[in-house]
């Protein structure tokens, strides 16, 4: 055998679903490697949901292939099951059933995997163990459906939005746990729309737009791949109706701009030099400035960059 | 590289994982679906409370309203002491020895049924509404004492035999109506809004991305059901038959064996109703439309015969009045389940057609 990279955890190929007259999924590719973190990114109605469905063995697909831990969803559904942790975008777990009940329901579905109370531990909710779940807050319910995720002892973690609707305090600590597990060498597909959270917990990303991928690597990789390394923004208040965008594109270091509403953004190489540039020139428009601000390039720059959207847009 | 160090690691994992792992009974999921089922009823205080206290309180108020009283004693009242004297020879009668004007405010007042006064020539003049029952009975009563005081022999000798079996009594009737009416309600809610809930918090879909057999998941609701079953049928028989006295002379396990089959066959109509609705209002609304024509034309609390009989066939083919009348007929009659046997075909014949259909048709997600 020679020795190649490892085998891939999931593999999907030429994957298409469609809903209707909607073509939710079209055309997929994806490959997921053990032991690596994948997310996978895009709008609302990119297709996340449905191609993690699809994965997941929840939905099937119209055409296409899913290889995941080297087995097959119509020949060994069982297996898989076995051998899979699934966290669903708002799955709403019984009200009137304690944490500890609900991880013993769940535990009891699988074959081998801690036990409950370890489980609860590791999600860190051992002080909720006997609390029935429609008292928990949102950040506790979100971990409980983790835990929900882990009581088989999982190979392949699927994990569909896990942070959506959290407080910021309530996602970092579910980040923090998510870092556990890759410590210990599962494999994660994660759909999200928020970049900082796939920039920090994701080995490598997808960024999905109409079903399709249209970007695929490192955070780095893709953030690099757009050749800007920050980005300016400001904001003109009334007069901004009166700026002529065109000779802020003439600067030095400027790459692009565009503007939106009230405020203008410009993708820039060399922040130094445009920064300056940028006052001047403003001050011989006459155009007050009330707000600017500057950030390194994130994927959400990569995803505009690529579609001329920004994510959360509906 | 970094999938080379990650290696030890899953061993690791999986090692611990793999280490056996004490299993006792508790631990199957069956027992943990049904379970979660139980405690989720257990905990709804409302469901408690309709499940088990409504049907109480509705007998117990029924039976009250339609008790059977003691043989009724008339209130009677005259003017001179000779003919109270020979009125007072009737035990059915109470007799009241009136001034003429105080009498007479009695009987308008409707104190008493009938005025009793001597009339010219030793007769007797009776005052009465002749449209009031209590007022004829009263005439009839009291006439036949005063005949038989002055000397009268009736021709014909005649004596009483009375009947005052418990197993005519209304609450009788009411009970076993109840008890088939309790077993539709709490297998169709009980089903209904437990599945429709399930699926619209997306439990079910989470619950079927588990290695959870589906089939157990039906199985439990069945399982708690049955377990159920045992606690609402016992409550109720026990509170018609310990307080009220009402019969159960059929054969216990055929009793049993009725309200289990009158259970499945419930539940599976309760299956059909949810299994396809996404939320609670929809699926109220299609259980109240395919039970409330069944408390009416069933005969929970009136019989079903009172309906044209061009109706009864109709009637007969839903599962409630097969219920019921098998109920009626084994607690009641003593009847064995072979004199039952049709009813429990019917009751057969909706477990077997809504069952496959409600599968068929089930939606998980």
């Amino acid at each position: 055998m020679l020795p190649t990279s490892p085998p891939a955890a999931l593999c999907v190929r030429n994957l298409r679903k469609t809903y209707k007259d909607v073509v939710a999924v079209d055309g997929l590719e994806l490959e997921v490697r053990a032991g690596e973190c994948f997310g996978l990114l895009g709008p609302n109605g990119a297709g996340k949901t449905t191609t993690i469905e699809i994965c997941e063995g929840l939905t099937t697909a119209d055409s296409g292939d899913v290889e995941l831990l080297g087995l097959h969803w119509d020949s060994d559904a069982k297996e898989l099951r076995q051998r899979l942790g699934i966290q669903l975008q708002e799955t709403q777990l019984a009200d009137k059933v304690t944490v500890l009940e609900t991880i013993r329901l769940f535990r009891s579905f699988f074959r081998h995997g801690p036990p409950p109370a370890e489980v609860i531990g590791l999600v860190q909710l051992d002080e909720k163990m006997n609390s029935r779940v429609g008292g928990l807050s949102g950040g506790q319910k979100q971990r409980l459906a983790l835990a929900c995720a882990l009581v088989g002892d999982p190979d392949f973690l699927f994990l569909d939005e896990p942070t959506t609707g959290l407080d910021p305090q309530a996602r970092r600590q579910l980040w923090d746990l998510i870092e556990q597990f890759k410590l210990q060498g599962r494999s994660i597909l994660l759909t999200t729309h928020y970049m900082d959270e796939a920039e920090r917990l994701c080995d490598r990303v997808a960024i999905m737009d109409h079903g399709k991928v249209i970007a695929l690597g490192t955070p780095r990789e893709l953030i690099s791949s757009i050749g800007v390394e920050h980005m300016v923004e400001f904001s003109a208040g009334g007069a901004a109706k009166a700026l002529q965008v065109d000779p802020l594109r003439q600067i030095e270091g400027v790459r692009d701009v565009c503007r939106e509403n009230g405020t203008v953004q410009m993708q820039v190489t060399e922040l130094h030099r445009a920064v300056p540039a940028l006052l001047n020139e403003l001050a011989r428009q006459g155009v007050p400035l009330t707000e600017l601000r500057t950030h390194s390039a994130t994927l959400e720059d990569v995803f505009v960059t690529l579609t001329g959207r920004h994510l959360r847009d509906e | 590289m970094s999938d080379v160090t990650a290696v030890p690691e899953i061993r690791a994992r999986e090692a611990a994982a793999k280490t056996p792992r004490e299993t006792t009974l508790a631990d199957h999921p069956l027992v943990q679906l049904t379970l979660t089922r139980f405690r989720e009823f257990l905990r709804e205080p409302e469901a408690l409370f309709w499940v088990f206290i409504f049907p109480i309180l509705l007998a117990a108020g029924l039976g009250l309203a339609f008790r059977n009283r003691p043989a009724e004693v008339l209130k009677i009242a005259t003017v001179t002491p000779e003919l109270a004297q020979s009125l007072r020879k009737d035990k059915l009668l109470d007799v009241q020895l009136l001034s003429g004007p105080a009498a007479q405010e009695a009987l308008r007042t409707g104190k008493v049924a009938l005025l009793a006064e001597p009339g010219p020539t030793g007769t007797v003049v009776y005052h009465y509404d002749d449209t009031n029952p209590e007022g004829r009975t009263a005439r009839m009563l009291a006439d036949r004492a005063v005949e038989r005081a002055a000397g009268r022999v009736d021709p014909v000798g005649a004596s009483d035999r009375l009947m005052r079996e418990p197993g005519s009594r209304y609450i009788d009737f009411l009970i076993p109506g109840l008890l088939g009416m309790n077993l539709m309600g709490s297998a169709i809610w009980g089903m209904g809004f437990a599945i429709v809930d399930a699926r619209r918090r997306k439990l079910m879909k989470r619950l079927i991305a588990t290695p959870m057999p589906r089939h157990y998941y039906l199985l439990s609701f069945l399982l708690s059901r049955l377990i159920m079953l045992v606690i609402e049928v016992g409550f109720l028989l026990g509170f018609g038959v310990f307080v009220f006295k009402v019969p159960a002379r059929g054969s216990f396990v055929d009793l049993a064996l009725l309200c289990v089959v009158t259970s499945l066959s419930f539940g599976a109509l309760g299956l059909l109703i949810a299994s396809r609705v996404r939320t609670i209002e929809a699926a109220s609304g299609l259980m109240n439309l395919v039970m409330m024509p069944m408390w009416i034309v069933s005969g929970v609390f009136f019989s079903a015969q009172r309906f044209p009989d061009m109706l009864q066939p109709v009637i007969k083919a839903l599962p409630l009045t097969a219920a019921i009348d098998a109920l009626r007929a084994n607690m009641l009659q003593g009847a064995g389940l072979p004199q039952v046997s049709g009813q429990l075909m019917v009751l057969g014949a909706w477990l077997v057609v809504c069952f496959p259909v409600a599968l068929k048709l089930f939606r998980w997600r």
